[in-house]
């Protein structure tokens, strides 16, 4: 097979032109980077918010923001990060690796998944508008609780009509994983062949296409309770403001696994790359993964443990929640045990990868801790659940984003990233990031609520060091922008091999360094021998 | 109160705050943690690994750091609940750092022991069904431990049973168990952003908001520095007074959006919702002041309503609600009659001094009302009446404002919904509102210039 891809390699037929190139494009490869750079860049905006975020919590008094302004900084700096860098940039590597790892020539729907990339840097032009519009951006927080996001002015609207989009946009993508997958393996390409990845992906897309449209149902009542009069959520019209919470978490439980399993998936692929020794478990892996996606349908009114629901209640989500921390301390153990007795390196993505299961892992013991509602009677809406969600997301989540970039863009782009210069932004991010998040866990143990612009003066030197850990771990990611482009640009860097790294198995280290336009398209068998997982289970 | 205000307190340096209450719990909690002494060699013998001696670290150093100044971990708080739910969260804070020392110890001599640059040559396996059952069974098993204590808490919290001194269940002749029965209630309803409290059955309520020195600390340009106010951000103007020893019902709901009560102290927050009443309870085992926050956020002002509750004897504060009795008197008598210094002692009867409603003065209106409209309106719609963007509309040549006063005085009593414009009619007194349209009325270029009298109030909210 790669004989024939080399022999494609020199004339791939790239369209000319900005906008048949880009705009027009349905090529998976293209798309796939048109989602990074979009995830990038919305990354950035995110986290420049954060960093407003970071500078009015420098020291207590109010300094740089008001406190109107500031809920809309956490606001939209969540739906940012959840809707524009994250859940982008895993669409992003789906689009890239997926035909690849299955041997697929490209997605099973070409067009609508060009259309399911160009509806969002629209739906987020409208989302951040609301900045400059009178009356400012969405303030309720990103979970959009009622009554009070009905307070909001015009953003409202925007906000809902740019959620539409991007709930639009992902449930294309996930039918587009879906189809891939079931129909466009190349012979030989059982469903226990597949690298986890395209596993985790797979179980992902069924989670957008079932709580997406409930997303969308909940939005849509805020929109009518606020325009056209009904009270869905509104007690003196017969409503209910609590329904909300409930539609909103039965989204939002699967929600935060749609941002977390394909993380897993990376780094599945990653461990045992480093590790020179097949993944661990590889069939309980994807059975793990696949029990995570149920039990995130049925747990999720943990998130509403003060909101005064009955005993009974309080009791099942509770044992429903701590159960989740089975099948993941099976991934857990899984990792390890891939490592254990492998011949190991540490080049930059493996030092992610291994940053990530010890730092999610802290974020998933946190959880645990939550999981027992009457302590979570102390810890809700404090910033010991902010610790929690950012250790699950920036070091769980946005780690294997940046290990997966720098697994795979020798792969994209045909040259090697500066290992060294890869090295100082992992240890300078690592270390920064555990200075940021980990003193909010003091901080909300102490007894500081989440989302509030000012603070007694007891929570000042937490805070101190949280803001300089920001700065610092912000500041990483710009210097990251950099060595992305240096390894575009293939300044100071060398040309990738086909196989890139020493211990890779998977089609996608059997084809040229830098992936040709077209790849796959002869339908020949994948090879055994070319695979990381030949499960016989 | 002064004298019940012991449990928070400052030395005399202005810039150190050292919390009294964090710093003995703290010692209460180490010599605890100290008695357990299979934990404490968990921890030691644990100290080898290199997460384990990162983990000691980070601990000394946060150790260090909670001894000169700062809380950093939970209260065990004042009430049988707090202590229970401090347990648990120790139980399950030592599990999963037990847990955390093993699979990273593991993880850490695999990074050294395992290198390619060792000459190690990597193993081929890849699975193993044992191992699998093991941490699948294991994991079940430390759940079900710590299911057991907490699911008791749960009850304790949600249906509290009488316990003996031994801390037994008590039951009865049929073996139910006896619910506990409830001494006094107290209903807390949030409102954007202060809380109101009533004290059911004794036609005593009380309005508590951020307290006016850190109110002007944490504006923009303060005209108060915050290192001067002693609890920023923490003290309110009335504070909740409630007896100890006493089984509370605590009753909760909202006036406009969603708040959350929360005191650390007590073990628990639970959410104010409009067209909710929930339902908590708490017993204080100990006089003093406690302070805490709303904690869902409900606003511009989320971060500026705090609450304070002053836990005194059972003496203190039966004498305490028959002052308010007479303070409730004085306040409706003030409001109507308009004499603010004439004495009006604890025997004098409502019937005595409200002869008749007296007509108030323009001058006495505007001074009123604009003391009124810097407490209640000015958050919102600014002092100079300009407001803030859509959210907050300028009141300074509004429609509303400088219309018909029947409009502009149902606006202000009921509110106008789906918009961050509350109702006053239930917080403020007739005369107040009066006082405070009347104000909005005739301030900066406002062209109603006219008076609103409390009779017109009363009317509306009646109508």
């Amino acid at each position: 097979m790669s004989h024939a891809d080399t022999h494609d390699h020199d004339h791939d037929h790239k369209p000319k032109g900005f906008v048949k190139r880009w705009l027009m494009t349905t090529n998976h490869k293209d798309i796939g980077t048109l989602y990074l750079i979009f995830a990038f860049a919305m990354f950035i905006l995110g986290g420049a918010l954060a960093m407003i975020i970071r500078l009015e919590l420098f020291q207590p008094g109010l300094q740089f923001v008001q406190p109107d302004f500031f809920n809309q900084l956490t606001t939209m700096h969540a739906l940012i990060m959840v809707f524009g860098a994250v859940m982008p940039a895993f669409v992003g590597f789906a689009n890239w690796m997926i035909p690849i790892m299955i041997g697929a020539p490209d997605m099973a729907l070409p067009r609508m998944n060009n259309w399911s990339f160009w509806i969002l840097p629209f739906a987020f032009t409208m989302l951040v508008s609301t900045f400059f519009m009178d009356g400012g951006a969405p303030a309720a927080g990103w979970t959009l609780y009622p009554p009070l996001v009905l307070q909001g002015g015009k953003n409202l609207a925007f906000a809902v009509f740019a959620i539409h989009m991007l709930g639009i946009s992902s449930i294309m993508g996930a039918i587009n994983v879906i189809a891939t997958i079931m129909n466009m393996r190349a012979p030989n390409m059982g469903y226990l062949k597949m690298p986890l990845f395209v596993w985790t992906w797979l179980i992902t897309a069924f989670l957008l296409i079932a709580v997406m449209p409930v997303f969308a149902g909940a939005v849509t009542m805020l929109l009518t309770d606020h325009y056209f009069g009904t009270t869905f959520f509104n007690a003196a019209g017969g409503g209910d403001p609590v329904l909300f919470q409930h539609i909103f978490w039965f989204f939002g439980h699967p929600e935060v696994y749609i941002m977390i399993l394909p993380s897993f998936g990376i780094i599945s692929e990653i461990l045992p790359t480093f590790s020179r020794k097949p993944l661990f478990g590889y069939v309980s892996m994807v059975y793990a993964t696949a029990a995570i996606a149920f039990l995130s349908f049925i747990v999720w009114a943990h998130h509403m443990f003060s909101v005064g629901m009955p005993f009974g209640g309080e009791l099942y989500f509770m044992y429903a929640t701590m159960l989740i921390s089975i099948p993941t301390g099976v991934k857990v153990f899984n990792w390890v045990s891939t490592m254990w007795k492998g011949a190991m390196t540490f080049e930059t993505p493996m030092l992610w990868s291994i940053a990530f299961v010890i730092l999610f892992t802290i974020g998933g013991f946190s959880g645990l801790m939550m999981a027992i509602a009457p302590v979570d009677f102390q810890y809700h809406d404090t910033y010991f659940i902010v610790a929690h969600f950012h250790y699950v997301l920036v070091t769980g989540a946005v780690f294997a984003i940046i290990a997966g970039v720098y697994y795979w863009i020798p792969k994209w782009t045909g040259n090697m990233y500066s290992e060294r210069l890869g090295k100082i932004h992992f240890w300078w991010s690592t270390i920064s990031v555990n200075v940021l998040f980990f003193p909010q866990h003091f901080l909300g143990l102490a007894g500081m609520p989440r989302r509030i612009p000012d603070y007694s003066t007891q929570f000042a030197e937490f805070n101190m060091w949280s803001s300089i850990g920001g700065f610092a771990f912000g500041l990483a990611q710009v210097f990251f922008i950099w060595i992305v482009y240096r390894t575009i640009k293939g300044k100071g860097t060398t040309k990738a091999t086909d196989r890139v790294w020493e211990g890779a198995k998977g089609l996608e280290w059997f084809i040229p360094s830098p992936a040709p336009h077209h790849t796959f398209q002869d339908g020949e068998p994948v090879k055994d021998e070319q695979l990381a997982h030949v499960s016989s289970h | 109160m002064s004298k019940v205000d012991s449990q928070t307190q400052r030395t005399s340096c202005p810039n150190v705050h050292i919390n009294m209450a964090i710093l003995t719990d703290y010692a209460r909690h180490k010599e605890k943690l100290e008695g357990k002494k299979s934990m404490n060699k968990t921890t030691i013998s644990c100290n080898k690994s290199l997460i384990g001696f990162i983990f000691t670290v980070f601990g000394l150093l946060m150790t260090s750091m909670a001894h000169a100044e700062y809380g950093y971990n939970l209260t065990e708080g004042v009430t049988d609940f707090s202590q229970e739910v401090y347990g648990l969260h120790m139980i399950v804070f030592w599990i999963c750092l037990v847990i955390a020392v093993l699979v990273f110890g593991v993880m850490f001599y695999s990074m050294f022991a395992h290198r390619k640059s060792k000459g190690v040559k990597a193993a081929q396996f890849s699975h193993s069904t044992t191992a699998e059952i093991i941490w699948t069974v294991i994991p079940i098993l430390i759940l079900v431990v710590m299911a057991i204590p907490a699911t008791t808490a749960l009850i304790n919290m949600e249906a509290p049973r009488q316990l003996d001194e031994n801390g037994k269940v008590v039951v009865d002749a049929d073996g139910n168990t006896i619910p506990i029965q409830m001494e006094m209630t107290i209903k807390v309803t949030g409102y954007q952003w202060k809380w109101k409290y009533d004290y059911l059955g004794e036609g005593v309520s009380i309005i508590s908001s951020l307290d006016k020195l850190s109110n002007a600390a944490r504006q923009a340009n303060p005209t108060v520095k915050l290192e001067d106010v002693e609890n920023y951000l923490l003290d309110v103007d009335n504070p909740l007074v409630i007896p100890v020893n006493t089984n509370i019902r605590i009753l909760l709901t909202a006036n406009d959006v969603i708040h959350s009560w929360w005191v650390p102290e007590f073990g628990w927050k639970r959410d104010a919702i409009p067209g909710y009443v929930n339902e908590a309870w708490t017993n204080v085992k100990k006089i003093g002041t406690y302070r805490g926050q709303c904690a869902e956020l409900c606003g511009k002002d989320h971060g500026f309503m705090p609450i304070v509750v002053n836990v005194v004897s059972k003496e203190d504060y039966t004498a305490w609600l028959s002052d308010q009795k007479v303070g409730e008197t004085v306040k409706v008598v003030t409001a109507t009659n308009n004499n603010n210094d004439e004495v009006i002692t604890p025997e004098t009867t409502v019937a005595e001094v409200v002869a008749e409603p007296v007509e108030w003065t323009q001058a006495e209106l505007m001074t009123k009302g604009q003391e009124v409209y810097n407490m209640e309106c000015a958050t919102c719609h600014q002092t100079s009446g300009e407001g803030m963007g859509e959210t907050f509309p300028a009141l300074k040549g509004s429609a509303v404002v400088n219309g018909s006063i029947e409009e502009n005085i149902k606006t202000v009593v009921f509110g106008k919904e789906g918009t961050a414009m509350q109702s006053f009619g239930g917080r403020l007194t007739e005369s107040d509102i009066a006082a405070a349209i009347t104000y909005t009325r005739n301030a900066w270029d406002n062209t109603a210039k006219d008076a609103v009298q409390p009779e017109d109030v009363k009317k509306i909210k009646n109508s």
